[in-house]
């Protein structure tokens, strides 16, 4: 079976918001839109968003690393918001394992929403209805665009390529292939949720040079007439017996 | 979380109800086997029935608060499988037209026997619409309360003891209030609910106790470190995406400080355990005809606080992700 | 609900794609438009465009809620005549009304004295353009967003490598191996930033991040170097001790391309001290560097020409000409200089410990070193050396405004510049590159008028409005040395003033000094907010009278799409289109979006109908051009030559027959040009179906090492990108800043700085780096102040023009004031508490936060979150404006009076610079009574006519449907 998911790239994420708005721009005109806002122009804007993007720092100065965490529906493998819903609105597809909701069977309850670990469900405050990340749906679908373009919209928007799309259950994708080699983990592992997104952790990059490195044979200095210190009186070539 | 004033006004509301139908039958089956005095049909069965009902009817209407969309609640029957909302949904109107169906024989006074068991308990209509919707009852605890109790990660919730304490809620203000429902209408049964009713209210007291004490003890296996998977030991949010509140901020926090819930909490305690017990106890010596109904008045005051407190006590690991106004 | 996998998006409308560049920022992303049913559907990165590659940024795609935004401007507004500056009471009036209100004053000051007549533009695009009709007007008072934004970055290295980072060049990821970061936090180039760090990063590259905040970029840096502001000139000459110290520089590389080995005249007593010692040699005069100095051979021990084949010099050592005269090479005098800053002296101001600063002066080195590129391409010489390979060293750098927005920030660049030349990193793979048209000349051609005389009555301006100084010849000033522009800009307060000082205009033109002016024309600036210094007195200023009644500035036109805080004091409001809805042209003349690998320009086509009455600046440029006669605008006859813009674009030529004109693709009658070529009347046609871009990619052997590329510096002049196809040897050692040094010692003939500027001149004219303490620091009590205060850019907001975008604003409501920990606790104050942050000049309220992320000297904030009440369409009770707050009601724009003047920019002496991030603070916690609001606050202003009724509580867009009656 397939199961499609984004795999998120903590070490490239600069926390810039372009799968933010992205989304909400694609999806807000699109199968799972509107996407309502309330006091879009007054105190206290607020509106449904499928992805967002937060931070958090982790350490004491001056260790500190600045964590940025873009966060949108994991689409998991054992969805609690699915068996939870009494409508059905809420369902998991058999094709491809995207957790959607049927907005015309959707009765507004929100028990999915509390049914979710990872806050990942919004009521849609006009609408009344229950939305979160489609993962694209109506894009990955739509065989009327080019094949690279099947793609969500965060995906294609993500200017340093953090969000890596495809499916988990093909070992050769490029997203298992990410998670396998580059530490790929699932968030709060302890409910058994098996979320089908997965995050790639922060490496580092160091260099090591060894001391007898920092001076070569070449070094350019030899070739100034730098003067070296006067000879110090006797050495030992001096004396003789 | 935050609490719900639809669901609060939901689960007490109707599990009083369901406490005082399974007050009626219980009276009814005592009656059964001479262990008390037989009551009239319509005054005490057929309005105790309507009393429940009105408070069901109640409690469903709250309910309705709490949809985005009332008009497509019907659709909330298809997943009796695995929701245990759904199951509600199905079990709430079962039992209502049980206890509709119990009242209406007792109204009607179709109470004929008709077969006996082994000749002594004769076995009427009514006694077979009450104990169906007895069972029903029991059902619709076990429904109400799993629909908190199966949501694992809300481990405040996430205990047998809130079925336990949902049903021994139930109980307790459905006793209390058939208690008070007596002695309003001048029938012999204050003392024999009130005993129930305190006897109830005592268990449910243990239960919930423990249910605080267990609570206040949870380690809570979500941690920031396991919510975004950095194991460091200060981890801390600097901004969660968004600063003008969200779904988020609003469905799962409950916005309250320490001392105000300490209060409710307080409140809750005195008003459902204590001042009931009293007020049944005074009621049942000097043989009052309204305290009962203010001991009712004080439990359910108590059990909508109980209930406030219930909700704002669970902690969703969701609110690991959104910690900072910002 | 239907199956979403056998739905497609354009069953719900019909829908169009169409291609033009993004405007939410001037990073000049190509996008892709879908458009439902008329209205934007969708706006996503085209795939093809080589600049953005088809990715997209939070701004560019919340493009649709700045179309729909309720702040737009949409008729042009005149303030009545019984309301005050300010106030924002306008009347609507037609096109034809507005035009002859300013063709009536216009063409008086041009008649008269056309330098009454100053023209400032912002985050402008089309420089080319808002330039030449300055010059063409005949006013000297034209200035860009460059001064108060980053002129350091471009003046500190054009001067020193003929090339720049913010738009001119950059850091070759590709093939780097340590990527060192100074002060960026978002960056001009900000797309194609994100895509290259995140591609080096994968190709196991090291980052390090030098910055007091660790946000954005530096959050994802290998290592954070957290250094305490405007120190940074300290570190990197420190770096650059420990890497002349050990030998670790590409010694070939600076013999050979920079004027390390030349020698420089050593002798304080002579009048040419410091200068190239120079022989007798013809040339023709022109922008280059003539080869007409020496080094001193190794092998005979005596002076040569220089690039002599065969010789090889000696970069350290004395020397003594046949004359007598005493030489040094340059880079001797670079050791000399740099022997005080050792690691221990840089840690003491810096806070980076000493072993850091060796440690990353020795990663650097190293990694330089013992990772060389080598790439089989053949290349030549500019004498005629034929190299089998180009070759380079993998360390690259990027900075901005971090190091730029500081008065001593052009030496700070320098150091910068310097260091990649030590470690031969210039226009080679793996570090720095440049973008066509650079490099170009160290300084570049064009110069300033130099005179009073350039600036007549009816005449067009002798000289550019900004050029490129190399020498006191060069600066416009008096008779006294005094300034000519409204600005000062190239006086001898800011010499090489190469952008102007914008944030000064309001004030100069409001006192008078160096005169009054008449009309102010703003265009894309919010001058009365946020790029302005000392916003809450220039606010004043703008509004202010003389004893007669008569405003200090007379007549002020802002031309700007939305409802900003600077629109409030304009006499007349001129509304222009958006992005979408207009022609653009990103132009070669112009800071375009080359690539390394060649020249690129672009261009935007309008995708939607403007919304009202708006129409492009552009447009309105040409219609008053035409009708003051301003030459470039009018046939010989005084007819109208240019239908409109886009007519312009294509005909106009930089002059007659030139063949260059603002783009440079498909040029020449089929455009079967490019570059240079007659005017093509498809040309705007050919760029619609070509992606809005021409890219002319260069051969491979033409991509590198162009300062002295034979080939690509004559295929340059070939198309008229440069006019000298002469080397563009590095200046590690500046004798353009010599020369301005000797004047103020008094020991050039010429001009000299009068007699309060002449120790400022000598100091910040080093020819060598040299490290200082910022202007305000040694003019202000830092213990009272004791801490920086600094703003940075968040990635999801443009300056203050995005707080009317509903999607945007939700991420960024307000903003706080960002604090260490330690820094709070010290000064008795809590996270989330209502704080005071106090200058000498100004005070704010503001909240704060606490954060680890942050050096604790230092507190920040995002920038120009803050708004006045009830601009930007937004409700008086908005976040922005009641928990938001702007810091630069703190940041003056004038120094404290010190020995150079009563009215000294708070800039760099140098470029003039704005020095934003010099700002000293001190920070407490605001009184218990005090009200839980920011201060200052400004009268609320209503909705001006022509924007849109209130919107409602709630916004559903849906393309195709948005705005229209359900059903
Ligand atoms: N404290 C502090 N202040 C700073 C800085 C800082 O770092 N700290 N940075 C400075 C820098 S680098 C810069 S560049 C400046 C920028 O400062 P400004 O150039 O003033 O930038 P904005 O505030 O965005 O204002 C630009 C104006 O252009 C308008 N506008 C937007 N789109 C269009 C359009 O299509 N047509 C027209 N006509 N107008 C349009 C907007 O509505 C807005 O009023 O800010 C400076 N101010
Ligand atoms: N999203 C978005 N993008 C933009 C803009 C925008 O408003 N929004 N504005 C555009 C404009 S006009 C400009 S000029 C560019 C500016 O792009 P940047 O130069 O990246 O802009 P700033 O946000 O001013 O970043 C300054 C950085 O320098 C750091 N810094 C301050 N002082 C020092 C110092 O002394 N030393 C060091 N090492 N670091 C220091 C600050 O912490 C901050 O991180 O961005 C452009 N791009
Ligand atoms: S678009 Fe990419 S880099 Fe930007 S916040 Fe989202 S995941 Fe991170
Ligand atoms: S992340 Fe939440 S909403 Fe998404 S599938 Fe998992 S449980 Fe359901
Ligand atoms: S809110 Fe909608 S999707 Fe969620 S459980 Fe209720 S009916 Fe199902
Ligand atoms: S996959 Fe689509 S719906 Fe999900 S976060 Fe990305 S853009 Fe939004
Ligand atoms: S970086 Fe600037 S130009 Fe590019 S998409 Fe974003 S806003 Fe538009
Ligand atoms: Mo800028």
């Amino acid at each position: 079976m397939t199961q499609l998911a984004l795999v998120i790239d903590l070490n490239v994420c600069v926390g810039c918001h372009a799968c933010v708005t992205s989304c909400k721009e694609w999806n807000t005109s699109g199968w799972a839109g509107p996407m309502s806002d309330f006091h879009p122009y007054d105190a206290d804007p607020t509106g449904t968003f499928f992805n967002r993007v937060q931070t958090y720092e982790v350490g004491e100065f001056p260790n500190t690393e600045t964590v940025h965490f873009p966060k949108s529906c994991l689409h998991c493998e054992e969805p609690p918001c699915v068996p939870v819903c009494p409508t059905g609105a809420s369902y998991k597809r058999e094709d491809n394992g995207v957790v959607l909701v049927d907005y015309d069977k959707c009765i507004g309850c929100k028990y999915c929403s509390w049914a979710c670990p990872y806050g990942m469900r919004e009521l849609d405050e006009k609408q009344k209805v229950m939305k979160k990340c489609t993962l694209c749906i109506d894009r990955i679908t739509d065989q009327s665009l080019p094949e690279t373009e099947r793609k969500p919209a965060c995906v294609l928007a993500c200017p340093t390529s953090a969000r890596l799309f495809g499916d988990v259950h093909d070992p050769d994708s490029e997203v298992s292939v990410a998670i396998r080699e580059q530490g790929g983990y699932q968030l709060m592992p302890e409910w058994g949720t098996a979320p089908a997104n997965h995050y790639l952790p922060r490496r580092k990059t160091r260099i090591r040079i060894h001391e007898d490195e920092l001076v070569r044979a070449d070094n350019p200095l030899d070739k100034e007439a730098i003067e070296l210190p006067d000879e110090q009186g006797e050495t030992l070539d001096d004396v003789a017996w | 979380m935050h609490p719900a004033f639809s669901v609060i006004f939901l689960t007490t509301l109707i599990g009083a109800g369901q406490g005082l139908f399974l007050a009626l039958i219980t009276g009814q089956v005592y009656s059964l086997a001479n262990l008390l005095a037989p009551q009239d049909n319509v005054r005490f069965y057929a309005f105790g029935s309507v009393l429940a009902l009105i408070l069901l009817v109640a409690g469903l209407l709250a309910s309705f608060f709490h949809l985005g969309h009332p008009e497509r609640a019907w659709r909330s029957a298809a997943r009796w499988r695995t929701s245990w909302l759904s199951r509600e949904v199905i079990v709430l109107p079962l039992f209502m037209a049980l206890v509709a169906a119990y009242g209406l024989i007792h109204y009607q006074g179709w109470t004929q026997p008709l077969f006996s068991i082994k000749g002594v308990v004769d076995i009427d209509a009514s006694l077979i619409a009450g104990v169906l919707a007895a069972l029903l009852a029991f059902a619709l605890y076990v429904c109400t309360a799993m629909i908190y109790a199966s949501l694992k990660f809300l481990q405040e919730w996430h205990s047998p003891l809130t079925v336990v304490n949902f049903t021994l809620f139930g109980l307790a203000s459905g006793f209390t209030l058939a208690a008070a429902f007596s002695a309003w209408i001048g029938v012999d049964l204050v003392g024999f609910y009130g005993a129930w009713a305190v006897a109830f209210t005592l268990m449910a007291a243990v239960t919930r106790l423990a249910s605080l004490y267990r609570n206040a003890r949870i380690k809570h296996k979500s941690t920031l470190q396991t919510a975004i998977g950095m194991r460091h030991t200060t981890v801390r949010q600097k901004a969660q995406g968004f600063m003008g509140g969200a779904f988020n901020t609003r469905e799962f926090f409950h916005g309250r400080g320490d001392g105000t819930l300490k209060l409710i909490r307080y409140v809750f305690v005195l008003l459902v355990f204590i001042v009931p017990v009293i007020l049944l106890g005074v009621a049942w010596y000097i043989h009052s005809s309204w305290l009962p109904l203010l001991a009712f008045g004080a439990q359910y005051l108590g059990l909508l606080c109980e209930r406030y407190f219930f909700f704002t006590e669970a902690r969703h690991p969701q609110n690991l992700y959104y910690q900072s106004m910002y | 609900m239907q199956d979403p996998a056998t739905l497609s998006d354009r069953d719900i409308g019909r829908t169009e794609v169409k291609n033009t560049t993004c405007y939410m920022c001037a990073c000049r992303c190509g996008i892709r438009v879908t458009l439902r049913d008329g209205e934007v559907r969708h706006i996503e990165g085209n795939p093809e465009h080589p600049h953005n590659q088809g990715v997209i940024c939070a701004k560019g795609a919340s493009g649709i809620m700045k179309q729909y935004s309720p702040a737009r401007l949409t008729r042009p507004l005149l303030r009545k005549p019984d309301a005050e500056r300010g106030e924002a009471r306008f009347e609507e009036i037609s096109w034809d009304r507005a035009f002859q209100i300013m063709e009536e004053r216009l063409s008086h000051l041009r008649k008269t004295d056309p330098k009454r007549f100053a023209l400032f533009t912002g985050r402008d695009q089309m420089q080319a353009l808002t330039g030449m009709f300055a010059k063409q007007f005949g006013t000297p008072n034209y200035a860009a967003h460059g001064g108060f934004c980053s002129v350091n970055m471009a003046a500190g290295l054009i001067y020193t490598i003929g090339g720049s980072f913010w738009e001119f060049g950059g850091p070759d990821l590709d093939r780097s191996k340590l990527f060192v970061m100074f002060g960026t936090a978002e960056d001009h180039d900000s797309n194609p930033l994100k895509i290259h760090i995140s591609k080096f990063k994968r190709n196991g590259g090291k980052f390090i991040s030098v910055n007091p905040v660790r946000t954005g970029y530096s959050a994802i840096a290998d290592e954070w170097v957290p250094i305490k502001p405007g120190t940074d000139g300290a570190l990197l000459l420190a770096i650059i001790r420990e890497i002349i110290e050990l030998g670790l520089y590409d010694r070939d590389f600076l013999v050979q391309y920079s004027n390390s080995a030349e020698l420089v005249i050593d002798d304080p007593e002579r009048e040419d001290h410091g200068m190239f010692k120079r022989v007798e040699m013809h040339y023709e005069e022109g922008c280059f560097d003539p080869e007409n100095k020496l080094w001193w051979d190794r092998g005979l021990d005596i002076a040569m020409g220089t690039h002599t084949p065969g010789c090889d010099p000696y970069l350290l050592g004395e020397f003594t000409l046949d004359d007598g005269t005493p030489v040094k090479p340059a880079f001797q005098l670079l050791k000399d200089r740099v022997e005080e800053y050792t690691a221990e002296w840089a840690e003491n101001i810096t806070g980076v410990p000493a072993d850091t600063i060796r440690r990353l002066a020795h990663e650097m080195g190293v990694t330089a070193r013992d990772h060389k590129i080598e790439l089989p391409i053949q290349w030549t010489d500019c004498w005629g050396n034929e190299h089998n390979s180009v070759t380079g060293n993998p360390v690259s750098f990027h900075a901005m405004r971090g190091l730029a927005a500081h008065s001593n920030g052009f030496q700070a660049i320098r150091a910068l510049g310097i260091l990649m030349t030590l470690l031969g990193t210039i226009d080679r793979p793996g570090g720095f590159r440049h973008k066509a048209p650079f490099p170009r000349p160290i300084p570049p051609c064009p110069k300033p008028p130099n005179s009073a005389d350039a600036v007549q009555p009816d005449s067009v301006l002798d000289g550019m409005p900004l050029g490129w100084p190399s020498a006191p010849e060069h600066l416009f000033v008096d008779d006294d040395g005094e300034a000519l522009r409204i600005d000062k800009a190239f006086s001898w307060e800011y010499p090489l003033s190469v952008h102007g000082l914008m944030h000064n205009a309001i004030t100069n033109a409001w006192r008078g000094d160096p005169y009054r002016i008449d009309t102010l024309l703003l265009f894309m600036a919010n001058m009365a907010w946020n790029s302005s210094m000392n916003t809450e007195r220039v606010r004043g200023m703008l509004a202010d009278k003389d004893e007669d009644g008569e405003y200090k500035i007379p007549f002020l036109i802002v031309c700007d799409a939305f409802q900003s805080e600077t629109t409030a004091f304009a006499d007349l409001v001129l509304p222009d289109t958006t992005y979408l809805e207009r022609h653009d042209a990103l132009s070669m003349l112009d800071r375009p979006i080359s690539q390394y690998t060649g020249p690129m320009d672009s261009v935007r086509i309008p995708v939607v109908e403007p919304k009202g009455e708006c129409k492009p600046f552009q447009e309105v440029l040409v219609e008053l051009g035409t009708r003051l006669k301003l030459p470039a605008f009018v046939k010989e006859d005084g007819s109208r030559k240019y239908r409109d813009y886009p007519d312009f674009i294509v005909n106009h030529e930089t002059s007659p027959g030139s063949g260059i004109g603002f783009l440079a693709g498909w040029r020449g009658k089929g455009g079967e040009k490019f570059l240079k070529g007659e005017p093509n009347p498809r040309q705007w046609e050919m760029y619609a179906q070509n992606n809005c871009l021409y890219h002319y990619e260069l051969p491979r052997s033409y991509q590198y090492m162009r300062n002295w590329n034979k080939g690509y510096l004559q295929w340059a002049r070939a198309h008229g990108m440069t006019r000298y196809a002469e080397p563009i040897t590095l200046h590690l050692y500046s004798e353009v800043l010599q020369k301005f040094r000797l004047a103020a010692r008094g020991k050039r003939p010429g001009r000299q700085p009068p007699e309060r500027l002449r120790e400022r001149v000598a100091t910040h004219f080093d020819p060598l780096p040299f490290y200082s303490d910022t202007l305000m620091n040694k003019l202000i009590d830092t213990h009272e102040y004791p801490l920086n205060a600094l703003t940075q850019r968040p990635m999801a907001m443009y300056h203050s023009w995005d707080s009317q975008n509903a999607w945007l604003r939700q991420i960024h409501t307000h903003n706080y004031l960002m604090v260490n920990p330690k820094t709070g606790a010290a000064n008795g104050f809590d996270d989330s508490d209502w704080i005071w942050v106090e200058s000498p000049t100004g005070k704010v309220r503001c909240m704060c936060r606490f954060t680890e992320a942050v050096e604790p000297g230092t507190v920040w904030t995002w920038n120009a979150i803050g708004k006045a009440a009830g601009f930007w369409g937004l409700s008086p009770k908005a976040n922005e404006a009641n928990k938001g707050f702007l810091l630069n009601h703190v940041i003056p724009e004038e120094l404290p009076p010190c020995e150079a003047g009563e009215h000294i920019s708070n800039s760099d002496p140098v470029t003039g610079q704005a020095a934003w991030f010099d700002q000293r603070v001190k920070v407490y916690k605001a009184g218990a009574e005090e009200e839980k609001a920011t201060w200052p606050r400004f009268k609320v202003v209503k909705r001006y006519p022509g924007q849109e009724p209130k919107r409602g509580r709630w916004l559903s867009y849906f393309a195709g449907r948005f705005g229209k009656k359900a059903g």
